[in-house]
C-alpha cells in the first residue's frame, strides 16, 4: 500500500454509537462519554481493512479515512 | 503620551497623523455616535484605493508592511487574509464581525457606538481589496440602530461602491466563530459547521469569505489613510499598532480604553485608574483567556509575545481584576457552567464534557467532595475534540484556574474559603430560552 | 403433458407462498435489528458492530427471497399478474389491491437497498431520509402477506403474521420511546440521551 492514510472522526456527525472502537480497538478508544478518541491519526497498513470497515459500518457516517499520496 | 485621557479636549487631526493614541476611540469617553460629517472633519475621506488588480494588491501589500492581525482574538495576519479571500476560486463576501459574543468584553459594541463610520469604512475598503460587491455587518443588538444610522447616512451619500447590509446576531458566545458567523448570515443558524473548508476558501454561498473583526476593520480604514509607517509608530515591532482592551473588575475605573500593544500589563490596569483593591488574581484574554498572578505577570508587556512566557495572550482584549476578596474558584465554576451552556450542542465531547467538568468545578467551588485526577482527565478528554474551539478554550481557561488558584483548591479541601464578597466579578449572562 | 404442467405449477405456486412466508418473517427481523442498530438496545454482550452486520446481512438475503418470490409468482400460470406488476402497484388484473401492496414493498425496498448500497457516495442525510421508508414497506408487505394469499387458514402461518407484526409493532415502539443507546462504558451521570442532547442536523 502506497501513501498515508489518515484517520479522523467528523465531531457533527458522531453519535457515540461505538461500533468503530469495537473494530478498531488499536486506533479509537472511548472517552467517558461514550466518544472516539482517535490514538493516533496515521493508520499503519496492517489496520488499513479495519479502518475502512470502521467507516463503512458507523450508522451516522461520522469516521473518514483520508488518502494521501506518498508524502514529499 | 500613549495614553487615553478622558479629560483631555478632542484630539486633533494632527495629533492623530502623527500617530499618537487615540486613535479608534475619540477622546471624549461619553457622547453618541460620530456622524458622517464628525467622523470626515477627524479622519478625512477614505482614499479611492482599489480601482484596479494592481492598486488591490499593493494595499494589501502594505497592509502587510503594517502588520495588522486581527483584533477578535486569534490574532491572524490580515493581510494574508485578504490575499487569500481576494485570490479565492469565486466572487467573494465580507462579513465584519460586530457579534462581540464574550459577556465581559465590550470594545467592539463601544467602537460601533461611537465610530460606526470607521467600522464601515474598513469593511467597504476591505470589500473592495478582495473584489467582493457585498458587505455584511453583523453587530450586537444594542448597537444595531446606530449602525444602520451610519449605513443609511453613507447609502444618502453615496459614499460606498459596494453594497453594505447591517444584520444582528443572536449574542450567543459561539455566534461569533467564523463559520457560525457565516451559517448565521447564511441560514439563520448560529452554529459552528465542521472545518474543513475554511471559510475563506468556501464561506456564504460557497464563496470565499472574508470574516473580519469590526477593530481590525476600523485599524483599516486608519492604515489607508495613513499608511504602514504610521501604523507601526506605536506597539512593537513584531505586533504593531494598538488596540482596544477591555477593563472590569476591581479597577477605579472599567471600561473600553485603547492602548498600545507591548505596553506593561499594570500600566494598562492603570488606563482604568488602576487596581481599587489587593488583586487575587487577573483574567486576560476573554473567558478563553488565561488566569494569572498579578505580582508576575504586572511587568510583562501586553502583547502575545510578552504574555507567552506566562502561558498566556491579549486574546479579546479583556481584562478581569478579581480582587482578594473574591473567590477565583467560585468564579471559574461561573463561566464554567456559562461555556458549558453556550455549547453549541453538536459534539458529544463538548456537551458532556463541558456539563461534567462544570459540574466538577461547582462542587469544588461549593466545598463538597472534588475529585481533582478526575476533572484533569476530563479536560484532556474534551480538549481539541469538537468541531470547533470552543472546548479548547474552556479547557485552557480552566487549566489556568487550576494553577493560579491551587492554593484556594486547598483552603476549599479543608473547608475554608477566602471569598467574602459574593461572587459576580466576571459577568454571566442569565441563561437564555433556547 | 398436463399433469407435469400441472405439478410444476403446483410447485411454483408452492415456491411462491413458502417464500412469501419466510420473507415477512426475515423482514420483519430485519426491522427489529434495525432498531436494535439505531437505539443500541441489543442485549449487552453483543458486539454493536455485530448487530448492525446482522441487520444488513438478513436484508441482503431478504432481497434475494424477495426475488425469487416475485419470480416464482409470475411465472406461475395458474394466475396472471404480469411482469408490471411486480414494481407497479396497479398493474395486475389478478387482486389488484393484494397485489399492488406487495409492488409498493418492493419498490421502498429497492429505494432503501439502492441507497444503502451506496450510502457512503450519497451521503447521511440522503441515506437516511429514504431509510425511512422501510417503515412504509413493512406495512405494505404486511397487507400484501394478509390479502394476496389464501393460507391464514393455516394456524402456524396465522401464527408466524401475528408473531411477525408484534415483533415490528414492540421494535416501533422502542424506536418511538428510545434513547439514542444504551448507557455508557462507565463515567458519569449524563443527560438521558445523546440524540435528545445533540442537535439534530
Amino acid at each position: 500500500m502506497t501513501g498515508r492514510a489518515r484517520l479522523r472522526v467528523d465531531p457533527i456527525a458522531c453519535d457515540a454509537r461505538g461500533l468503530c472502537a469495537e473494530v478498531l480497538p488499536e486506533l479509537i478508544t472511548l472517552d467517558d462519554w461514550g466518544f472516539p478518541i482517535i490514538l493516533a491519526r496515521d493508520v499503519p497498513p496492517g489496520l488499513r481493512h479495519e479502518a475502512a470497515e470502521a467507516v463503512r459500518l458507523c450508522p451516522t457516517l461520522a469516521p473518514r479515512l483520508d488518502h494521501t499520496a506518498r508524502d514529499r | 503620551m500613549n495614553t487615553v485621557d478622558s479629560d483631555r479636549p478632542g484630539v486633533n487631526a494632527a495629533e492623530l497623523r502623527a500617530g499618537h493614541l487615540p486613535r479608534l476611540l475619540p477622546a471624549r469617553i461619553w457622547g453618541g455616535p460620530a456622524s458622517l460629517a464628525e467622523h470626515l472633519a477627524r479622519h478625512g475621506p477614505l482614499p479611492a484605493i482599489g480601482r484596479d488588480a494592481g492598486s488591490r494588491a499593493e494595499f494589501i501589500a502594505e497592509v502587510g508592511r503594517a502588520g495588522l492581525t486581527g483584533r477578535g482574538g486569534a490574532g491572524f495576519p490580515t493581510a494574508r487574509k485578504l490575499h487569500a479571500v481576494a485570490t479565492g476560486r469565486d466572487v467573494p463576501v465580507v462579513i465584519a464581525n460586530g457579534t462581540e459574543g464574550e459577556p465581559a468584553s465590550a470594545k467592539d459594541k463601544v467602537l460601533l457606538a461611537r465610530e460606526p463610520h470607521l467600522v464601515l469604512d474598513g469593511a467597504a475598503l476591505a470589500a473592495r481589496m478582495v473584489g467582493a460587491p457585498r458587505a455584511i455587518v453583523v453587530v450586537h443588538d444594542a448597537v444595531r440602530e446606530i449602525v444602520d444610522d451610519a449605513a443609511a447616512q453613507r447609502r444618502r451619500a453615496r459614499l460606498d461602491r459596494v453594497r453594505v447590509t447591517v444584520m444582528t446576531a443572536t449574542g450567543g458566545f459561539v455566534a461569533g466563530e467564523a463559520s457560525a458567523l457565516v451559517n448565521w448570515v447564511g441560514h439563520g443558524i448560529p452554529l459552528p459547521t465542521a472545518v474543513p473548508p475554511r471559510v475563506s476558501e468556501r464561506g456564504l454561498d460557497g464563496r470565499p469569505t472574508l470574516v473580519q473583526n469590526v477593530e481590525t476593520l476600523a485599524h483599516l480604514a486608519l492604515i489607508a489613510r495613513h499608511g504602514a509607517r504610521w501604523f507601526r509608530t506605536l506597539g512593537t515591532p513584531a505586533e504593531p499598532g494598538s488596540m482596544l482592551v477591555t477593563i472590569i473588575g476591581a479597577v477605579h475605573r472599567p471600561g473600553v480604553y485603547e492602548t498600545e500593544i507591548g505596553r506593561p500589563v499594570s500600566e494598562v490596569l492603570d488606563l482604568a485608574g488602576g487596581p481599587a483593591a489587593a488583586l487575587a488574581a487577573l483574567l486576560i484574554g476573554g473567558y478563553f483567556g488565561t488566569w494569572l498572578d498579578p505580582a508576575t505577570v504586572g511587568a510583562l508587556p501586553f502583547s502575545a509575545a510578552g504574555l507567552r512566557p506566562a502561558g498566556g495572550s491579549p486574546g479579546a482584549g479583556l481584562v478581569a481584576a478579581l480582587p482578594a476578596g473574591a473567590c477565583g474558584l467560585t468564579e471559574t465554576a461561573r463561566v464554567a457552567r456559562y461555556l458549558a451552556a453556550e455549547s453549541a450542542g453538536q459534539c458529544g465531547p463538548c456537551v458532556f464534557g463541558l456539563d461534567s467538568i462544570a459540574g466538577e468545578l461547582e462542587a469544588l467551588a461549593a466545598g463538597r467532595r472534588f475529585d481533582q485526577a478526575r476533572l484533569r482527565r476530563w479536560l484532556g478528554q474534551v480538549d481539541g475534540r469538537g468541531a470547533c474551539h470552543h472546548p479548547d478554550g474552556a479547557v485552557h481557561m480552566i487549566r489556568s484556574a487550576l494553577d493560579v488558584f491551587a492554593a484556594e483548591i486547598g483552603r476549599h479541601a479543608r473547608g475554608w474559603c477566602r471569598g467574602t464578597r459574593s461572587p459576580g466579578v466576571l459577568p454571566v449572562p442569565p441563561r437564555r430560552a433556547p | 403433458m398436463s399433469t407435469v404442467a400441472a405439478a410444476g405449477s403446483q410447485n411454483l405456486w408452492f415456491l411462491s407462498r413458502g417464500s412469501g412466508l419466510v420473507l415477512l418473517i426475515l423482514f420483519s427481523a430485519v426491522i427489529v435489528l434495525g432498531v436494535a442498530t439505531r437505539t443500541g438496545s441489543a442485549p449487552r454482550r453483543w458486539p454493536r458492530f455485530a448487530v448492525a452486520e446482522l441487520h444488513r446481512t438478513l436484508s441482503l438475503f431478504a432481497v434475494a427471497l424477495l426475488v425469487l418470490h416475485v419470480v416464482t409468482a409470475i411465472l406461475d400460470p395458474f394466475v396472471t399478474i404480469g411482469w408490471a406488476a411486480a414494481v407497479l402497484p396497479l398493474a395486475s388484473p389478478y387482486r389488484t389491491l393484494a397485489i399492488g401492496m406487495g409492488a409498493l414493498a418492493v419498490d421502498l425496498s429497492g429505494a432503501v437497498l439502492l441507497t444503502s448500497v451506496l450510502r457512503q457516495r450519497l451521503g447521511q442525510r440522503t441515506w437516511r431520509a429514504v431509510h425511512w421508508l422501510a417503515y412504509l414497506a413493512w406495512p405494505a408487505a404486511f397487507i400484501h402477506s394478509l390479502t394476496a394469499g389464501n393460507d391464514l387458514g393455516i394456524w402456524w402461518v396465522a401464527l408466524a403474521e401475528a408473531g411477525s407484526a408484534a415483533a415490528v409493532a414492540a421494535a416501533v415502539l422502542a424506536r418511538v420511546f428510545s434513547r439514542s443507546r444504551g448507557e455508557p462504558p462507565s463515567g458519569p451521570p449524563r443527560p438521558a440521551s445523546a440524540r435528545e442532547v445533540l442537535r439534530v442536523r
